[in-house]
Order: C-alpha cells, then sequence, then structure tokens
C-alpha cells in the first residue's frame, strides 16, 4: 500500500475504481445482507384494483398463519397521526396505507410482519379486503374532464394539480404567427421505470438507547433523517440513517416510501428489528416511475431555417398524488430548458399536471428533473421543422447554436447557461462518425429501396441543483458537503453529504482530494451514506454531486491545504507569506530545493505543528452559485428490415462535453450505461396501463432490460468546455447519455423512414409500430 | 416472490419418480430444470403441494443418437444439446439453431426439452421444433411407457397428453437422412424473451433435388404451436422455387392465430409468421446448398 505523495496530477486519470473488486467478487453489503437477532419480515397487501373503496379489511385469518405477529392497516396508522406522508415536492401528501379507498393498482393497502419472509408472505396472502370498485381514470386526458375526482382528501376538488409556465406567452404566440415556417407535434415521452437491479428496502430497529437504526435504500439520507423526525415526531438526534451499498438507483431511491414507514413503525409497536425488501413487481408497480410527459411542441422559423419562437404546451399524468421529488420552486422540475442548445428569441413553456389512478412519480431515470423530457421535446421537433424546411438537420442546428461567445448565456426561460462550444462538440461527432460518407452510403441505399437512417441530438442539459436562492427539497437548500481528515502518515478520509449508488464516488472523490493536496488517491478513504458521520447534504442524483459536492470536496481540501501551509512554514522555518503550493508541495518562493511534502506536513501536523492548531482536517458546505450546463452530440445510424420492423443501430457515437474530466474511465462507465438505458427507452421500455388501470409491465418478461446481446457497441468521444464557476470547471455527466440519446435514436429511425413519408413514431420504438409505419406508407402508396 | 408452501421429494431413478406421481397425482409437479416452474410458484401461479425433483434421475439424462432416433432424456438440459459433438452436422440443424435461442445462455444451463414440451407455453421453442422434425414424446403410464406423436401430445396451452399420475420419460426425434436440413428463425424483443413469432422448418430432398418430406411449424400462433399443414403439403413432391416459398409463407401467414399482446399485434405477428417461414425455408435449402 503506496502513500506515496504525487508528482503528478489525478485529474483526467484513468483510476480503475477503487470499489469494483468489492462489487465484482460479491463482496458489496447491501440493505438485504444485513441480519438482527429476532429480526421480524415485512410484507405489503397490495390493490389489486386501480380505484376502489375499501370496505373492510379482515386480518383474522391472517392472524391465524403460523409466524404472523402483526398485521396493520391505514385506520391503524391515521389513529397514530401516520396516515399521509409528505411528497418531497412538498406540495402533496400520499397515503402510507390506503384510507378509504386505493388509488392505484398495486398500492399499500395493509402491513404484515412475522417471522420469517415466507410467512409475511403468506399472512399478506389472507388478509381479506372487500372492495368496491369506483370508475377509473387511466390517462391525464380523461382526469382534465374532471368528471371523476380521484382526490376529494384536497381542498380543490379538481384532478388539475398544478398550471406552471416560463416565458413570454404573448410574444411567443405573436412570433409564431408571423413566422413563415411553423410545425407542431404531439410528442410524447412514454411512462418509463428505471428499475434498479436491487429493489427498494430497509431495515428498521431501536436500539438499547431507544435510538432508530434505520438502514434503507436512500440515494439522499440526510434528507431521509429530517424527513422521518418530521413526519415521525421522533427527535433528529434520535434516528441514524445508513445508506450501505446501493445496487443502483436512477432517482428511483430519492422518495420515501410507505414500506419504510410501516418497517418503522412496525419496529416501534412490536419492538424487534423489521425488514422490508420490495420484490421486483413491487419495485415496478409503486415506486417512482419516470416522464409520462405529453408535449404539443411549436417552433416558429423563417423560410431559411432560423428559429423565431417555441411554444411547448405539456399535459403531464402524475399519477395518483404529486410525489416528483421536485425543488419546491420548480413543480415542472427543470423542463425550462426545453429550448436546448438554441438560440430562440422567444419562447413560452408551460406544463399541466394532472392526477390519474396510476403510481405516482414522475422524477426519475437519470432525468435532471424533467430535462430528458425537454431534451427530446426540442431535439426530436428540431428534426421535423428541419423535414419541413427540407434542410440537413444538421444544418438546422448549427445556424441556431447559442455560439461559443455568447455564454454566459442567458436563455429566454431564464437559465444563465454557463459555458459550452456546442459547434465544436459537433464538428468532433461528424468528423469522428464520417457524416459524408453516410450521407453518401444512404442515397445509395434509398435508391436500392433500403431503409437506412442517421439521426442527430445535440443537446444541453442543466445539472448541479442547486443555488440557495432557488432549490430546496422541503425547505432543505441544495448545498451539499465534504469534510476531509488528513491521518498522520500522510492517508485520509473523506466524507460527503452524498451517496454513490455505483458512480464511481470512492475513487472520483479521492481523485479531487488527491489533486488539491498531492496525496496518494489510493489512500483517501471514501465514506458516505452514514449521517451519523458525514457531514449534511442533499444527496446523489440529476447529476448534482459532481457540480455539488465534488466542489465542497475541492474547497474542503483548499482550506486543507491552507491550514497545511502555516506548517509547511514552520517546518521550512520561513513566513507564512513565502511558502507556495507548487508542483503538489509546499516550497520556498523561488527556491524549488526548500520543500516539503504534503505527507511530511501532515506528519508534522500531529507531531510538530509548533504554535498552530493540531491536526489537519477542514469541512465545507458549498452553495453553488449557478447550474452547470454539460452538452453533446450524439448520432445513431440504422438500418430497418422492412419484413420484420426489426430497426439495427448500426453505430452509435456520444460526444460529450461534461467540463473537466475527473476520471475518463468513470465518465466513459456512465456514459455506457445512461446509453443502454437511453436506448432501452427508445425501443423496449414502457410502463403501460390498460384503459382499465391495470399494470401491463410487473416484471422482467413484460419490463425489458436489454442485455450486452441487444446493446449497440457504443463509441464516444469528447470536448472539454470547463465550467467557468465550478472550482475544478467539472459539469457532471450521469445524466447526459440518458437525456441526450432517445431523441438520436428516434430522429435516426424518422429518418429511415422519411422516404415513405413518415414524420413521428412516439417511444418505445417497437418493431410493430415500425412495420405498421411502413405498410402504410405501401398501402397509401400502391 | 415466495413460493406457497409444498413438500419436496427427490426421486433418484424415473421409477421413484413415477412412484411418487402415483401416489400424489394431480397435487404433484415433476421439477426437470424449474425454468418456468419456479418462477410460477414464486409469482404463486402455480401451488403443486408435492414437487418430485427428478434432477438425481441419472436414468432419465439422455442424450444420444441412438439407431434411428435422436433420445432426448427428461433432464437433458437445452446446453448439453447446443454443446453436442454431432450437432454441427446439417441434419441436426433445426435441433441446433432451436438450442441457440432458447431463452438466454443462462436458462440452458437448466432448462430442459422434455420440460419445455411438458409446459406447453405457446410460445415455446421446442414445441414447434418437434412438430417439424415429427418427435414423438415417451410417456410412462401405469400401462407402462408409451410413445406419443407431437401433434397428439401438445393438446392445448399448458396442457399434454400427460395425464394425471404420469411423467414424460423423454422425447425422440427421428434421425435423418443426410439430404435433410431444418432452421428455426425466431424474432424476439431481447435475449431471453418467447418468441414473438417463430417458425420451424425441416426439409428432406431426394435425389433429384425434389423436395421429399417437409415440415412447417409456427411458434406463438395459436394456443400452442401449429403445424402448417398447407405448406407442408404445397412443398412435398416439388422443386424448391422462390414462389413455392412465397406460397409456403402466405400458407402460414393464414395459418397463424396469434393473440395480440405487448410483443406485437394480431396483424403484425401474422405477417411474422409468413415472412419467418420463408426466411427459414431459405435458410434450410441453402445448407442443402440450394439457393430459392
Amino acid at each position: 500500500m503506496s502513500t506515496e505523495p504525487k508528482s503528478a496530477g489525478c485529474l483526467g486519470v484513468a483510476m480503475k475504481r477503487k470499489e469494483d473488486p468489492r462489487f465484482i467478487q460479491g463482496k458489496g453489503h447491501y440493505v438485504d445482507d444485513i441480519s438482527m437477532p429476532g429480526m421480524l419480515f415485512l410484507s405489503l397487501v397490495r390493490s389489486p384494483y386501480p380505484h376502489a373503496e375499501i370496505k373492510s379489511i379482515d386480518i383474522s385469518e391472517a392472524m391465524q398463519v403460523p409466524g404472523v405477529k402483526a398485521v396493520i392497516t391505514g385506520k391503524d396508522l391515521e389513529a397514530a397521526g401516520l396516515g399521509w406522508l409528505p411528497t418531497f415536492h412538498g406540495l402533496d401528501k400520499q397515503m402510507v396505507l390506503a384510507i378509504g379507498k386505493v388509488l392505484f393498482q398495486y398500492q399499500e393497502v395493509a402491513a404484515v410482519f412475522a417471522e420469517t419472509r415466507a410467512a409475511a408472505v403468506d399472512g399478506a396472502e389472507a388478509v381479506q379486503v372487500d372492495y368496491a370498485p369506483l370508475p377509473v381514470v387511466a390517462d391525464p386526458f380523461t382526469a382534465k374532464t374532471d368528471e371523476v375526482i380521484l382526490r376529494p382528501d384536497r381542498e380543490n376538488k379538481t384532478n388539475h394539480i398544478y398550471h406552471w409556465e416560463v416565458g413570454d406567452k404573448d410574444k411567443t404566440a405573436t412570433a409564431l404567427a408571423n413566422s413563415p415556417k411553423r410545425i407542431k407535434e404531439r410528442i410524447w415521452f412514454q411512462r418509463c421505470h428505471p428499475a434498479p437491479l436491487e429493489p427498494c428496502g430497509c431495515v428498521a430497529h431501536f436500539d438499547s438507547m431507544g435510538r432508530l437504526q434505520f438502514y434503507v435504500t436512500s440515494q439522499a439520507p440526510h434528507v431521509y433523517r429530517t424527513a422521518l423526525a418530521i413526519v415521525t415526531g421522533i427527535p433528529e438526534d434520535k434516528i441514524h440513517v445508513v445508506s450501505p451499498d446501493l445496487g443502483g438507483g436512477f432517482g428511483n431511491k430519492v422518495p420515501v416510501y410507505p414500506g419504510y414507514v410501516c418497517a418503522i413503525v412496525g419496529a416501534l409497536k412490536i419492538g424487534r428489528p423489521v425488514k422490508w425488501i420490495e420484490t421486483r413487481t413491487e419495485n415496478l408497480t409503486s415506486t417512482g416511475f419516470a416522464r409520462d410527459y405529453h408535449m404539443d411542441v411549436e417552433i416558429g422559423a423563417t423560410a431559411d431555417g432560423r428559429l423565431t419562437a417555441l411554444h411547448v404546451a405539456t399535459t403531464a399524468d402524475h399519477g395518483a398524488f404529486d410525489a416528483a421529488a421536485d425543488p419546491t420552486k420548480y413543480p415542472a422540475g427543470m423542463f425550462g430548458v426545453v429550448t436546448g442548445s438554441y438560440d430562440f428569441p422567444v419562447a413560452h413553456a408551460e406544463v399541466d399536471a394532472y392526477f390519474t389512478n396510476k403510481a405516482p412519480g414522475g422524477i426519475a431515470y437519470r432525468c435532471s428533473f424533467r430535462v430528458t423530457e425537454a431534451s427530446y421535446a426540442i431535439e426530436r421537433a428540431m428534426d421535423i421543422l428541419a423535414d419541413e424546411l427540407a434542410i440537413d438537420p444538421v444544418e438546422l442546428r448549427r445556424k441556431n447554436f447559442v455560439r461559443k461567445e455568447q455564454f454566459p448565456y442567458p436563455s429566454v426561460l431564464g437559465f444563465t447557461y454557463d459555458s459550452g462550444d456546442y459547434q465544436k462538440t459537433l464538428d468532433v461527432t461528424l468528423e469522428k462518425i464520417g457524416y459524408q460518407a453516410l450521407l453518401k452510403e444512404q442515397v445509395e441505399k434509398r435508391a436500392r429501396g433500403e431503409l437506412m437512417g442517421i439521426g442527430f441530438s445535440t443537446f444541453t442539459e442543466v445539472v448541479g441543483a442547486g443555488p440557495s436562492k432557488h432549490f430546496d427539497i422541503l425547505g432543505i437548500k441544495m448545498f451539499d458537503s465534504a469534510e476531509i481528515r488528513i491521518h498522520p502518515t500522510g492517508s485520509g478520509i473523506v466524507r460527503t453529504g452524498t451517496k454513490s449508488q455505483g458512480q464511481g464516488h470512492e475513487t472520483t472523490w479521492a481523485q479531487i482530494v488527491g489533486e488539491e493536496l498531492g496525496l496518494d488517491p489510493q489512500n483517501i478513504m471514501v465514506e458516505e451514506g452514514d449521517t451519523d458521520t458525514a457531514p449534511y447534504g442533499l444527496g446523489t442524483y440529476a447529476s448534482r454531486s459532481t457540480p455539488v459536492a465534488g466542489a465542497a470536496i475541492a474547497m474542503a481540501a483548499r482550506r486543507v491545504r491552507e491550514k497545511a501551509r502555516k506548517v509547511a512554514a514552520h517546518m521550512l522555518e520561513v513566513g507564512e507569506a513565502d511558502v507556495e503550493w507548487k508542483d503538489y508541495k509546499f516550497q520556498v518562493k523561488g527556491v524549488p530545493a526548500k520543500s516539503v511534502t504534503m505527507k511530511e506536513v501532515a506528519f508534522a501536523a500531529y507531531t510538530n505543528m509548533a504554535q498552530n492548531e493540531p491536526g489537519l482536517e477542514a469541512s465545507y458546505y458549498y452553495d453553488p452559485p449557478n447550474m452547470t450546463f454539460p452538452s453533446g452530440a450524439y448520432v445513431a445510424v440504422v438500418d430497418i428490415d422492412r419484413e420484420t420492423g426489426e430497426v439495427k443501430v448500426r453505430r452509435f457515437l456520444a460526444v460529450d462535453d461534461c467540463g473537466t474530466i475527473i476520471n475518463p474511465l468513470v465518465v466513459e462507465g456512465q456514459i455506457h450505461g445512461g446509453l443502454t438505458e437511453g436506448f432501452a427507452i427508445a425501443f423496449m421500455q414502457e410502463i403501460q396501463y390498460d384503459k382499465e388501470g391495470n399494470n401491463l409491465n410487473t416484471n422482467f418478461t413484460d419490463y425489458l432490460i436489454p442485455t450486452s446481446l441487444e446493446t449497440p457497441a457504443w463509441e464516444t468521444g469528447k470536448t472539454v468546455t470547463p465550467s467557468p464557476h465550478h472550482p475544478i470547471g467539472a459539469k457532471g455527466v450521469g445524466e447526459s447519455p440518458n437525456v441526450g440519446s432517445p431523441a438520436a435514436f428516434v430522429n435516426a429511425v424518422i429518418d429511415a423512414l422519411s422516404p415513405l413519408g413518415v414524420r413521428h413514431i412516439d417511444m418505445p420504438i417497437t418493431r410493430d409500430k415500425v412495420w405498421r409505419a411502413i405498410r402504410q406508407a405501401e398501402v397509401l402508396t400502391t | 416472490m415466495i413460493p406457497a408452501a409444498f413438500t419436496y421429494l427427490r426421486a433418484h431413478t424415473s421409477d421413484e419418480a413415477f412412484a411418487h406421481l402415483q401416489q400424489y397425482g394431480a397435487e404433484a409437479r415433476v421439477l426437470a430444470g424449474g425454468q418456468s416452474l419456479i418462477p410460477a410458484m414464486r409469482f404463486r401461479l402455480a401451488r403443486p403441494a408435492v414437487l418430485v425433483d427428478i434432477n438425481a434421475s441419472s436414468d432419465l439424462n439422455v442424450l444420444r443418437v441412438n439407431g434411428n432416433a435422436l433420445a432426448v432424456g427428461a433432464i437433458a438440459r437445452d446446453s448439453d444439446i447446443e454443446r453436442a459433438p454431432w450437432i454441427t452436422d446439417r441434419r441436426w440443424s433445426l435441433i441446433r439453431d432451436v438450442s441457440r435461442v432458447v431463452a438466454d445462455p443462462v436458462v440452458r444451463q437448466m432448462g430442459t426439452v422434455v420440460g419445455s414440451l411438458c409446459h406447453n407455453d405457446p410460445a415455446g421453442d421446442w414445441t414447434a421444433a418437434s412438430l417439424a422434425a415429427r418427435a414423438e414424446v415417451t410417456v410412462r403410464g401405469k400401462d407402462g411407457a408409451r410413445d406419443v406423436k407431437i401433434d397428439d401430445f401438445l393438446v392445448d396451452s399448458f396442457t399434454t397428453a400427460v395425464g394425471e399420475g404420469e411423467m414424460a420419460l423423454g422425447v425422440h426425434f427421428p434421425v435423418a437422412d443426410d439430404r435433410t436440413a431444418g432452421a428455426y428463425q425466431k424474432v424476439e424483443r431481447k435475449v431471453g424473451d418467447f418468441a414473438t413469432a417463430a417458425a420451424a422448418v425441416q426439409l428432406s430432398l431426394n435425389a433429384d433435388g425434389t423436395i421429399r418430406e417437409a415440415g412447417v411449424a409456427l411458434s406463438a400462433a395459436g394456443p400452442c404451436a401449429v403445424r402448417v399443414d398447407e405448406a407442408e403439403q404445397m412443398l412435398r413432391g416439388q422443386r424448391p422455387s422462390a414462389e413455392l416459398i412465397r406460397a409456403a409463407g402466405d400458407a402460414a401467414s393464414r395459418r397463424s392465430a396469434p393473440q395480440a399482446d405487448l410483443r406485437g399485434s394480431v396483424e403484425y405477428k401474422k405477417n411474422l409468421a409468413g415472412v419467418l417461414v420463408v426466411r427459414a425455408l431459405r435458410q434450410a435449402l441453402s445448407r442443402l446448398g440450394v439457393q430459392a
């Protein structure tokens, strides 16, 4: 084990992930690995009906099942003041266990506690619930009519949750009316689900001190602690939340779920530890879904393709409760980034959200708070406009990009884009993919009747929530934090308020510390997820870890360095002002031969600190001055089988600009994973409900996760435009490939089908849909 | 995902297994590879009171070309077939194609041909292949073992000729001559998925190049796999041609009676049935050195 000081930088180094040997060898420690003496298991009774009155619940038979210790229902929780749970959005609440009626299929109705997992499931099966079905509202357009009011518990007797808008409505309408060219299309981003391989779960235990020990699959453990304190009334110091290794999250593990509350109530009531682990079906049917935005997109342009105006009117399906975990002031998240990479002179975006008899959620799946929907809408619509104008979609984009010299760029919908060089990123993509040769090939293929398509997406993201003046969750500002301790021998530990679910924080955080302090990142331990030890932070989602916590780490490390400088001055026998940090060590200004390494200073900080405060540690709470704006230029090349509708993604190139790269290997991994998800969304994934509100995708047979065999071979590239306001210039990358890729896939398919007159197909683009589009065109032409 | 309680019995011979099945009758289910039964039990869609595990019954671990038949015992795995040394011979090309696309590689390590036939999923792969290859299943009942033609074996969705207290011991594929080849064409949404549509064909040629025998069957085209008699009759005795193949495909499309589901509409699946039969016939002929 080396603790040798670094003579070279740690940023941009493809260090292998420190956490991988543990994960690859099956040595990760997950919530379901936790076992405690006397631990009970919780199983939830769930509703088979999407909307029904609960006439009665009979638990007598369940209590007879061997091993069953207790059954609780919504009425029990209501009596204890725990019937409802505030959603993270803060503007609604949701039932923990159904009270009076159920509002979606698979809603939680009763909680059964038993000695074994099997007994708990048997007990849940034995609970008799008498339902009287009610009329079902299975889509937001039906909800709009208010013929059936789903939430009489709310003050306003309507299914309409909110209207949100940004931009100049009148000017946009006028500009559109005066535009020589206009396109309008309804673009639906279907309901999908992030489906982390590890479902949600927890172990709740009140220890001998009466303190709640809560192990949980959480992307935001501190927020959970505060939320639990508020909901349960348990003082916050008596709550210890630990989020151990997580098997993926993708936003699915941000909300607090009813199962968690039930486990805590059971542990308190029965006086024994309680474990709850979801099944795959429960995860897919009841936890945070993603998207479900119906977007009417309208773009105006001049005849030669200069953009004049954008209007987007969205109808959003939020399900039974408004549980989209958005920042308080942003009910539609960052949807205002819908102008994308383009310099629109005027724009107007609005979202109307509705309750339906479906599972709640909406903010998940690497979406950066609705950036995915916004990005898909604009990138799809740009291709439709290019088709209408009969110009190359690449040229249309190029013509309207926000130009390099316009940054910091104030978008008409209220964001200040920090930096970017969209032309350059696109140029790299065109060069690398060989665009001209592909166009030539396409002409030849089309002449032979073959269907080949090339699709672009040149997206801009907004991530790193966020500055305290705008962003909070339940009132808590969206800062993040880091605490660094350097040990006497020059190794150390860094703790943050974030929580890796596979992002590689154990490696990249150590690299930031290594870079700032000239220490070996192999010996910088990273610890996250334990609210007793980690400083308070808002967690990991929406690509916020590097922009916010990553900045906090750099700033904390710089504080450590300032402290170390004093010790170095003592060691070098000069005044502090004469010490400079150069080449990853302290040296006497102008005398490189007189220097000390951070490792030497660390030892002195504990052994020879003179008048200086002993020890070498610091913490930093970072309130970002702005969001960061990663961007990318993606291209997909597809071939379509006319007879079967099969789309083969022949090539896919993602050129990303996420600012300064900490670890190219980790970035590459994030991009591969996100592209695979984008591919799945474009071609396979949809949480479908039938007209009666039945969920049709309740397991992995019906909700598809691509394997390596279907997944295209990804090609990647990069440009680096650092963020001017981030301490190391990094922007975040986790969401980018999921945000940017769906439009590229769909644009490629539509490009392939465009000779047949096809203008748009909603995702997921199944073979059946493609075949029908081809068939329809053939029928029309014969 | 926890099955209802059941009694587990491990049989070390087929005799022992048969005795258990006779004792418990309809309450018992045979556990071979378990790749369909175990998930069904975990979802509590199947709740057998007794599971008779035949995985230790080594007399059922049979996979050999035996005189005039390829014998596949009840616990021979899909992966055993995939890796059998003789499998590359073109006369087994249909069987080989299927063994490479059943479910996914992990499932094939445990899944069995006989188990798949007994499960008789409408979208199974081995069912359609067995029809095209004219296989027979050996079923042991009170009166001893009997061979059942695959057409009679596949009764209805998830229903076979195996009666209460009986068990399937193995399946026999007749050994084809060396002017025989087949092909299996499957469209699936992803690896491991059931077929959206699939076509199994097997052709034997006469010395003069005409078709002596033809097997054409579809999966995911009805309550269980179906034989396309019309196509078989069309092909028999004829010299292969593009028109003949297209006509056989059209017959398959007409014969296909699928259900609309998340994999596709009825119209789409009927189209696929025709397309896949055409492609499978071309592939089989190409394996016989005939371009059509």
